[in-house]
């Protein structure tokens, strides 16, 4: 035998710690609304109520990650829902055709951010407080201040709608067909990891607490999709969140561009040094962030049946606050999508139970606050002293 | 009262296991200059961090005497209040303040009310100024409009400011030329005159053999000896006997069987100008050659361009209104941003790792693949995490990176591993022209042997190497060939045997005359 198998390693738990809180948190409301969380219509309505936040996120942390923020992107969430609702509701124009200018008008936010900060260098900061005052703006001009509704089905679907069901006494077959589905790739990426680090002679993990963190994580799966299962089934908004998440994952953790931004975040001017165009890098992170920004006033628009002047109000400040609670540094290159996202649902599951347990939006903000100093300090305190 | 100022005995510091100081003693007399030599990471730093109260007291084990007294400092205030003063590496002056305002910061003068008193402020500064020699100095400017030599003798004299018995200067001349590092330590002397006791951390051995009384050696947390002047001997090969605990008969290994090649890389007519001041001529008329398989020096003194001049050809990185040639193969080439330089097989490690190196919250892995990530290690964009893994295990062992992990970040690494990260950096890039500025500034004798190791490699795989040093033994060391710039000028070309100290100095002070003639 070498010597090489017998390496050892114990589970990271601090990599686990958000996840944990975040299931700590849940039980907590669990226990303190008697239940009333667990119910399948509020673990639905968990998703469709957190889903434009989460899409905020996913585009916010690619900001965070270069060290700045993006502070317009509730402006332009309201001014993309705006667009769409106007060409809809009063030129009769195709859902399809007013999502794609919704979509266009978001980019055209995104590139312009992204011209001035990356060509111009004007700090992020300041370019974003002004499309944030812009953007609300032209929104109320384009909404004349008034409520643009109601919006057709074919548009409402993306943010209310669900898929297909096959009822199987009730319960949706679909919802545990995925579950199923995730469940094996589970532990089929588990067994891959294992043995492609024992290849390389790497540490592993002792098996029991394998076993455990995937049993834990299989049964959430379970426990969630059982419960969709038993509402409506699979939601339009989880599909869209599930595949742009899937994809943000993969683009920081597996590609050159990925990398880029987090060397970039990390030391700009190595990373010029090493061959990095930081400008450009610069510029498609705030581009992108416009076009998410689109995607989530499309949804939020379909799920409110309408577009509002004041949509979106403050929805940089959720999105910055779950990229901070999931892990990113202030100062950037430090941070991960789905830490962004496990961030984007504690502010969610907070909010939703609050709300459940009768306190006011009120003390929401203060909870929500004392949780982002909270999470924050523990973190980097606790990395402080491991350091 | 006994003659030693400073009595340090039994010093043992843990970190979390590891021992860094073990049983450390160091006697100071009282107004003599004591050195300290240890290779990196050998406890200089962290005996310097005991001393002034950095590490509290209880954090370490033995005694510290200060003045027949034992102390026990639990912070920087305790020890400064004693008249301990520690000058770090890194300056501590505010750059947008004022000199008078930085010689007197956290210590300012006051009325008696408590508002600050700028006459008295400006008065004293200007006093304290003229003790360390830059009496014409306007203490009203900035301290960001001075050069680093005058910021460093500021950090002395806000030591003065206070009460100062004992000043510890950890690598004061590191970042400075060899004029200002002159001028350094005759201050130095100045003081010990005025009865001022001097501890100095260096690794320019020749300044300590010139400056220091007595040298106390440390490796590996061990106190292992004290030289005294006049005792005993002071040269440099006897404290590098000391540090490396054997024998360094030769600190520049020989390139055997490298032939040398026909012309890689040749510069034509470069001219370039001031990245603000567009018409400030930073480098003219550079025309240069090197061959494969040879290293060709850059030698000149600090500010002499030369740090721009291989910015500027390394994808326009520095200056504006650039123009010029630069032939590759053979091929003109024109290299106009940094992607562009490395594919065309050039590759510049900077002087300034931390800054310009490396992203010090990222691994090993991660620093090492970077600049070569888009051409080697990625299919149509995604990365191949195995390779990335296989390729900087190989590096790590090849060049001897001092780690269990390649995950390990590198702002935990020394000076030297950090150094050889960025060697590897650009090795993976596959490169036929490497520039190395400064390529072992700040890093110990053994790190810098291995260093030139790689050079030598280098070369053998028949690379064009240019290195930029202002170490000048280290030109005469591993160079083949050099350049000699002064004032943003080519003032000569020096050749094997031709390179010396005294030949390069006077190719500087001839084109300087040359300069004045014109002038």
């Amino acid at each position: 035998m070498s010597n090489k198998t017998s390496k050892k390693a114990t589970l990271n738990m601090r990599q686990y710690g958000m996840m944990i809180m975040l299931i700590v948190v849940y039980v907590f409301f669990a226990i303190l609304t008697g239940g009333k969380n667990l119910t399948p219509m509020n673990i639905n309505n968990l998703i469709m109520q957190n889903g434009y936040v989460v899409i905020l996120a996913v585009g916010m942390l690619l900001c965070v990650l270069t060290g700045n923020v993006d502070l317009g992107v509730g402006s332009v969430v309201a001014t993309c829902g705006a667009v769409a609702g106007t060409l809809i509701v009063d030129f009769g124009v195709s859902t399809p055709l007013a999502m794609l200018a919704a979509l266009a008008v978001g980019a055209a936010f995104g590139v312009f951010v992204g011209f001035f900060v990356s060509e111009l260098e004007i700090p992020p900061f300041i370019v974003t407080l002004a499309t944030m005052l812009m953007g609300r703006g032209l929104c109320y001009v384009i909404l004349k201040a008034q409520t643009k509704g109601p919006l057709p089905a074919s548009y409402n679907w993306i943010g209310t709608g669900f898929l297909p069901t096959i009822p199987v006494g009730g319960v949706d077959l679909i919802c545990l067909i995925v579950a199923a589905v995730i469940s094996v790739l589970i532990v089929l990426g588990e067994m891959k990891a294992v043995a492609t680090a024992k290849k390389h002679g790497l540490p592993v993990a002792p098996v029991w607490q394998l076993i455990l963190k995937d049993a834990v994580i299989i049964g959430i799966v379970w426990f969630f999709f059982w419960k969709l299962a038993n509402y409506n089934g699979i939601p339009v908004v989880l599909v869209l969140m599930a595949i742009l998440v899937g994809i943000y994952h993969f683009i920081t953790t597996n590609t050159v561009a990925g990398r880029q931004v987090y060397a970039m975040g990390g030391n700009a001017k190595a990373a010029r040094l090493s061959g990095i165009n930081t400008k450009r890098v610069f510029f498609w992170v705030y581009a992108n962030m416009g076009l998410l920004a689109a995607v989530a006033g499309i949804v939020l628009s379909a799920r409110n049946q309408s577009a509002t002047p004041k949509a979106g109000d403050s929805f940089e400040m959720d999105a910055i606050a779950s990229c901070y609670i999931g892990g990113a540094a202030t100062s950037g290159g430090v941070g991960t999508i789905i830490g962004a996202v496990v961030g984007a649902f504690i502010m969610g599951i907070l909010n939703n139970g609050m709300s459940l347990a009768g306190y006011d939006t009120n003390i929401q903000k203060i909870v929500k606050g004392m949780v982002l100093l909270g999470a924050v300090t523990v973190d980097l305190v606790s990395k402080r002293k491991k350091g | 009262m006994s003659e030693y100022i400073l009595e340090m005995n039994h010093i043992v510091k843990e970190f979390s296991g590891f021992r860094a100081l073990d049983d450390v003693n160091l006697k100071v007399k009282k107004g003599e200059i004591m050195a300290i030599c240890g290779e990196n990471g050998a406890g200089k730093s962290t005996l310097m961090n005991v001393l002034s109260g950095t590490y509290p007291y209880g954090s370490y084990s033995g005694d510290i005497v200060y003045n027949g007294e034992v102390c026990k400092f639990r912070n920087l205030r305790d020890s400064e209040a004693k008249g301990i003063v520690i000058i770090h590496q890194e300056l501590a002056l505010s750059p947008y303040l004022s000199i008078a305002e930085n010689v007197f910061l956290g210590n300012e003068r006051k009325k008696v009310n408590g508002v600050i008193d700028w006459t008295e402020t400006r008065k004293q500064a200007q006093e304290l100024l003229k003790r360390v020699g830059m009496e014409n100095e306007n203490v009203n400017v900035p301290v960001n409009t001075l050069g680093v030599g005058k910021q460093q003798l500021i950090e002395i004299a806000k030591a003065l400011g206070k009460k100062c018995d004992l000043l510890i200067l950890d690598e004061p001349t590191a970042a400075l030329n060899d004029r200002e590092s002159a001028q350094l330590l005759e201050l130095m002397l100045q003081l010990k005159a005025q009865g001022i006791t001097c501890i100095i951390i260096s690794h320019k051995l020749n300044e300590i053999s010139y400056v220091a009384d007595a040298i106390t050696i440390i490796r590996d947390g061990k106190s292992i000896e004290t030289l005294e002047k006049g005792k005993d001997d002071f040269s440099e090969e006897r404290i590098i006997k000391g540090m490396v605990g054997r024998e360094l008969t030769n600190r520049y290994p020989k390139r055997e069987d490298c032939p040398i090649g026909d012309v890689i890389f040749e510069v034509r007519n470069w001219n370039v100008f001031h990245p603000d001041d567009a018409n400030r001529q930073m480098l003219k008329d550079i025309n240069l050659q090197v061959r494969a398989g040879e290293v060709v020096g850059l030698a000149g003194l600090m500010g002499a361009g030369r740090t721009e001049l291989a910015m500027s050809l390394f994808g326009r990185s520095y200056g504006q209104k650039i123009t010029g040639d630069i032939f590759i193969k053979g091929e003109q080439v024109d290299l106009k941003d940094v992607r562009t330089a490395i594919k065309h097989r050039m590759a510049y490690v900077s002087e300034d790792r931390k800054t310009y190196g490396l992203v010090l919250i990222d691994s090993i892995k991660f620093n090492m693949t970077l600049s070569a990530l888009r051409e080697f290690f990625s299919k149509r964009g995604v990365v191949d995490h195995n390779l990335e893994k296989v390729r900087s295990e190989e590096y790590r062992t090849k060049i001897n990176v001092k780690t269990n992990t390649i995950d390990q970040t590198v702002g935990s690494l020394s000076g030297g591993n950090q150094q050889k990260v960025v060697l590897a950096k650009w090795m993976l890039t596959e490169p036929d022209v490497l520039i190395l500025d400064e390529p072992t500034r700040g890093i110990d004798v053994g790190a810098k042997y291995e260093i030139y190791c790689v050079i030598n490699e280098l070369a053998k795989a028949g690379k064009a190497v240019i290195v930029i040093s202002s170490e000048m033994p280290e030109i005469i060391g591993t160079c083949d060939r050099t350049y000699v710039i002064n004032e943003g000028e080519i003032a000569g070309e020096l050749k094997g045997d031709e390179i010396t100290q005294e030949a390069i100095m006077g190719c500087i002070m001839a084109h300087n005359r040359k300069e004045e003639v014109e002038a």
